[in-house]
């Protein structure tokens, strides 16, 4: 168990081609290099927290490359903000090492660390006005007041909120304090950027938006980031890769589409998007059983005996209905059990044995349905793509 | 890399101990000076007072022998029996009169409930021996409404009762008033449309929210009354409780053995009320929800005027014992010469300490409330922000609490024995202003040590964090931010140890010295040495101080409310 998370973390950190060229196409570094090339800008090594006997943290290990932004993703709980403190120095690990930037800050008090930070509650000081805010770091580093004038300007027009220097932060919207919180964090050119769930506080549509804009400073600035939340959609849209947590270890690390497409564990499968999980049994070589059907898979571990109990899951959204006749292999005779409507697609369950244990979830565009006459009641063949299955092996 | 990883996995983790940055170390040096600072004036001289009981006047150990001299002297050991009964009797009035009062100001619809309101805090401004006073010229031998007792002395019990009622209500009415008022509106609002008549809610509802406050109000006043010393003293006549007692010990017998052995044994009803109280109070924060709805009471013409005018015979009252000190003192000689005049203020000519007493007073009061605030914000600041350090502060936030438990008479002895006791290098301070600052903020610590707590756990706990990752020095951030924030929290502290440093008797009597004679026991002594009469008039000179500073600190909040309201809470 120990080890497993380690080699996880650690595989999953090594970065393939295949990454570089999914970022690519989303288009979010326009200047990228390969993170392959660059250097390791956070180590921690065998990280562990306890509180009393309670164990926070178990042997976390993890790479954090230079410039990078990652999102500590997990349930509530699972341990994100102690690892985020334990990194800044706040609430000092029990044991474990941290390097930032080749020097070991493992046993260094908070202020002796070199990280910026904004806290869910943004912690702005109430009584100083913004740019009072924004200079608090500044005025102790011994920089004339004109330097210090200028660069609270940059910074504020950097967040966005370039007249604003003279309110008090209660005279602020929430967006706009969250936005002061990074410039104050920004201030000093910090090596390194914590966020603790900063946008958590906000509604909808700001978030949004702030999201877009945060990610847009980070790669501008270049600074390497960690940004904790518990919303998927947020560590899926802003994050170069996701730290995937539970239960105080990392279950995975990985880009958004390595999480998403080929999550290492039933967990992360769970806790991102949906998935269906099904009992089957190993039937050979690539070949899984499931209810009645035998599929075929490309995601088989490679240790599993013919005759092992196993898991299959697939996304509700890669089931294909359409096409579906003349296909071979993968395809099911199911009955439409029941249908529900969740505005841009229905989410339909399917039950290929007509036992109502067995339902498997597939969602269908609005067109599907009305072009293949899909209604409740109903039956419908359907194809489970060979590479969309995935197989784990029951622990 | 991975290599780095595998050297390291089966090696036994080895623990990680924090480095202390420079603000570690400021801060536990802080909480060290705090602490020892709680030790030496609080700590060691009780424990001085107390090794005292236990003693003979040469020093050497008698184990409980004073104590069972003490029990076989009837004339000493019945003054349990009359504390206890004084203090239930008071109490039990008090509690009753201040929450009918408070029910009216959180409950009815009435008029005029801000001016009630500030003409019940008004005793709070007066030593404990102005009721007295006031009794003696109400209701003594010349006295003016005489009659109403049918007979019965103003000297003993009937007075020292009336005078704590007087001297108790405000602190037993704040905190109904805040029991009542933090109640929950929509718990009303269900029982109401379930058909609840009004006094089925009353019992069913209102008084089961309220348990909480009325008995800490119970416990609060109790320890008031069995600690007070000003008014028996004033209008007990033979009538002995054990706050007196000590005095007499060691004041007129010099008897500082049998004085600790009273001390001891006061100690004990405050240190049981104490703690019962501090165990309702925790029960009672976890009550408050923060979603609360306020109640809004409805306007009802009956119980309205009802309850005004209630709390117009109240408030009447009041300011009627008030009043009658503050006349008394302007007349020239009661009853023979009914004559307005300043004769009584024409203090240098008297004994008791003269005018100077009382500017010793007004110096005495703005050392506390100066460095008493910055010594209990500063230190409840470090105590609450320190990392770590845990044994530290938890022995600190105890020693803090302390004081509340300790009668003033039984801290002042306690200051006898040990700044008097002749190795104690701090003896240098015996006899100066400066043993009696540091009494009076030992003496009102915990109230203000609590009242700084509070508004530090309000303030956002990563203000510090935030500070660090910006390497701002703690110490500034305490100065730039924290002490503005709390700047509210702050003033009251500061208001508070003045009034009370302006009253007190208790804790002061004991150790001052001719030149710093203090105004209240220039008071007591006039009256002991039956000039009532400018006793009165330093009465009346200490409620103008209170007054007019209590009127300045009204001021310099609403301006601070004013001036701050751009960055306090929208
Ligand atoms: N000071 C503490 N003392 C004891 N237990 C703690 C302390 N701080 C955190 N924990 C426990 O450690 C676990 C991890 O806490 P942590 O705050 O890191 O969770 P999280 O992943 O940030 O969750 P959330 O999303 O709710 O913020 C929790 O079970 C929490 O109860
Ligand atoms: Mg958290």
């Amino acid at each position: 168990m120990k080890q497993d998370a380690a080699i996880i973390g650690r595989a999953a950190s090594g970065v393939s081609a295949n990454e570089v060229e999914m970022k690519a196409r989303r288009g979010m570094l326009p200047e990228e290099r390969p993170e392959a090339s660059r250097e390791v800008y956070l180590r921690i090594e065998n990280l562990t927290k306890k509180f009393g006997d309670f164990t926070a943290l178990r042997d976390v290990s993890l790479d954090i490359y230079d410039g990078e932004f990652v999102c500590f993703l997990g349930p509530s709980g699972c341990g994100k903000t102690t690892l985020l403190r334990a990194i800044a120095g706040l609430d000092v690990q029990t044991s474990g090492r941290i390097e930032q930037a080749g020097r070991d800050i493992s046993s260094l008090p908070a202020s002796e660390r070199d990280f910026g930070i904004v806290f869910q509650s943004y912690a702005l000081f109430p009584n100083l006005k913004v740019k009072k805010n924004v200079a608090y770091g500044l005025e102790n580093k011994g920089l004339g007041r004109q330097e210090i004038r200028a660069r609270v300007a940059e910074l504020l027009e950097l967040v966005g909120l370039p007249d604003q220097g003279d309110k008090y932060p209660a005279q602020l919207s929430g967006g706009q304090q969250q936005r002061v919180a990074l410039a104050r964090a920004l201030a000093t050119s910090p090596g390194l950027l914590l966020l603790d769930e900063p946008l958590s506080a906000l509604d909808a549509k700001v978030r949004a938006y702030l999201r877009h804009e945060i990610k847009a400073l980070q790669a501008k600035l270049d600074v390497t980031t960690i940004m904790v939340t518990h919303d998927q959609e947020e560590a899926l849209t802003m994050a170069d890769r996701i730290v995937v947590m539970n239960h105080g270890v990392i279950e995975q690390v990985g880009t958004p589409e390595e999480i998403y497409r080929h999550p290492a564990s039933p967990f992360v499968g769970d806790f991102i998007g949906s998935m269906n999980f099904l009992k089957g049994r190993v039937a050979g070589d690539g070949r899984v059983q499931i209810v009645n059907h035998t599929l075929e898979t490309t995601n088989m571990p490679a240790t599993v005996a013919p005759g092992t109990e196993v898991l299959v899951c697939i996304r509700p959204e890669d089931i294909v209905a359409r096409n579906v006749d003349g296909r071979e292999s993968n395809v099911m005779d199911a009955t439409v059990h029941e249908m529900e409507f969740l505005g841009s697609f229905y989410r339909a369950r399917l039950l290929p044995g007509g036992h109502a244990s067995d339902a498997i979830q597939a969602d269908f565009s609005i067109n599907l349905v009305k072009d293949l006459g899909v209604r409740e009641g109903g039956s419908l063949r359907v194809w489970l793509p060979a590479d969309r299955l995935i197989v784990f092996q029951e622990r | 890399m991975t290599d780095a990883v595998i050297t390291q996995r089966g090696l036994p983790a080895a623990a990680v101990t924090q480095r202390l940055s420079r603000d570690d170390w400021i801060m536990r040096a802080f909480v060290v000076l705090v602490g020892v600072w709680m030790f030496v004036v609080v700590l060691l001289p009780l424990y001085f007072m107390m090794s005292k009981s236990v003693q003979d006047p040469d020093g050497n150990f008698v184990g409980l022998a004073n104590f069972r001299e003490y029990f076989a002297t009837p004339a000493l050991s019945y003054s349990i029996h009359n504390s206890l009964y004084i203090a239930v009797i008071s109490t039990i009035i008090t509690v009753s009169l201040a929450f009918v009062y408070a029910y009216a100001l959180t409950r009815s619809a009435m008029r005029a409930k801000g001016v009630f309101r500030v003409i019940a805090l008004f005793p709070l401004l007066a030593p404990s021996l102005l009721p007295a006073i006031s009794f003696v010229y109400l209701f003594g031998k010349q006295g003016v409404i005489t009659w109403l007792l049918m007979g019965n002395s103003i000297y003993g019990p009937i007075g020292i009762v009336m005078g704590e009622v007087f001297y108790t209500f405000p602190h037993a009415m704040m905190i109904l008033i805040v029991a009542l008022a933090t109640a929950d509106a929509r718990i009303y609002e269900a029982a109401i449309s379930l058909g609840a008549s009004k006094p089925r809610i009353f019992f069913t509802v209102t008084l089961p929210a309220i348990k909480y406050g009325l008995v800490s109000a119970v416990f609060v006043v109790f320890t008031l009354v069995i600690t007070d010393f000003g008014i028996p003293k004033v209008i007990g006549g033979q009538f002995n409780v054990l706050a007196v007692d000590i005095y007499k010990q060691v004041i007129g017998q010099q008897n500082f053995e049998m004085g600790a052995v009273v001390s001891v044994v006061l100690l004990i009803p405050a240190v049981i009320a104490f703690v019962a109280d501090r165990i309702v109070q925790r029960r009672q924060v976890a009550l408050i929800t923060s979603s609360s709805v306020p109640y809004q009471p409805k306007p009802s013409a009956l119980f309205d005027r009802a309850m005004f005018a209630y709390c117009a015979l109240i408030a009447f009252m009041i300011l009627g014992i008030l009043g009658m000190a503050v006349f008394a003192s302007f007349v020239t000689f009661w009853p023979y010469n009914m004559s307005l005049s300043l004769n009584n203020y024409n203090f240098d000519v008297m004994d008791g300490g003269g005018w100077e007493a009382y500017w010793n007073s007004l110096r005495m009061a703005g050392y506390t409330a100066l460095f008493g605030t910055i010594i209990i914000f500063t230190g409840a600041y470090m105590v609450e922000k320190v990392k770590g350090f845990r044994l530290a502060r938890n022995v600190i936030q105890f020693l803090c609490m302390l004081p509340m438990a300790v009668p003033g008479m039984v801290l002042g002895l306690a200051y006898i024995f040990f700044f008097n006791h002749p190795d104690n290098p701090l003896g240098v301070i015996y006899g100066t202003m400066t043993i009696l600052v540091i009494v009076t903020i030992a003496h009102f610590y915990t109230v203000s040590h609590l009242t700084a707590m509070t508004a530090l756990k309000q303030m956002d706990p990563e203000f510090e964090s935030v500070s660090a990752s910006l390497k701002v020095p703690v110490l500034k951030t305490f100065l730039k931010v924290t002490v503005p924030v709390c700047l509210p929290a702050i003033l009251d502290i500061s208001i508070y140890l003045f009034v009370n440093a302006m009253t007190t008797v208790s804790a002061v009597i004991f150790l001052y010295a001719p030149e710093t004679t203090l105004a209240s026991i220039a008071a007591l002594n006039m009256d002991d040495a039956g000039d009532v009469a400018p006793a009165a008039a330093m009465c009346t000179m200490i409620v103008l101080a209170c007054a007019i500073v209590r009127v300045l600190h009204a001021a310099a909040s609403h301006g601070l409310e004013r001036t701050t309201q751009a960055w306090r809470k929208r």
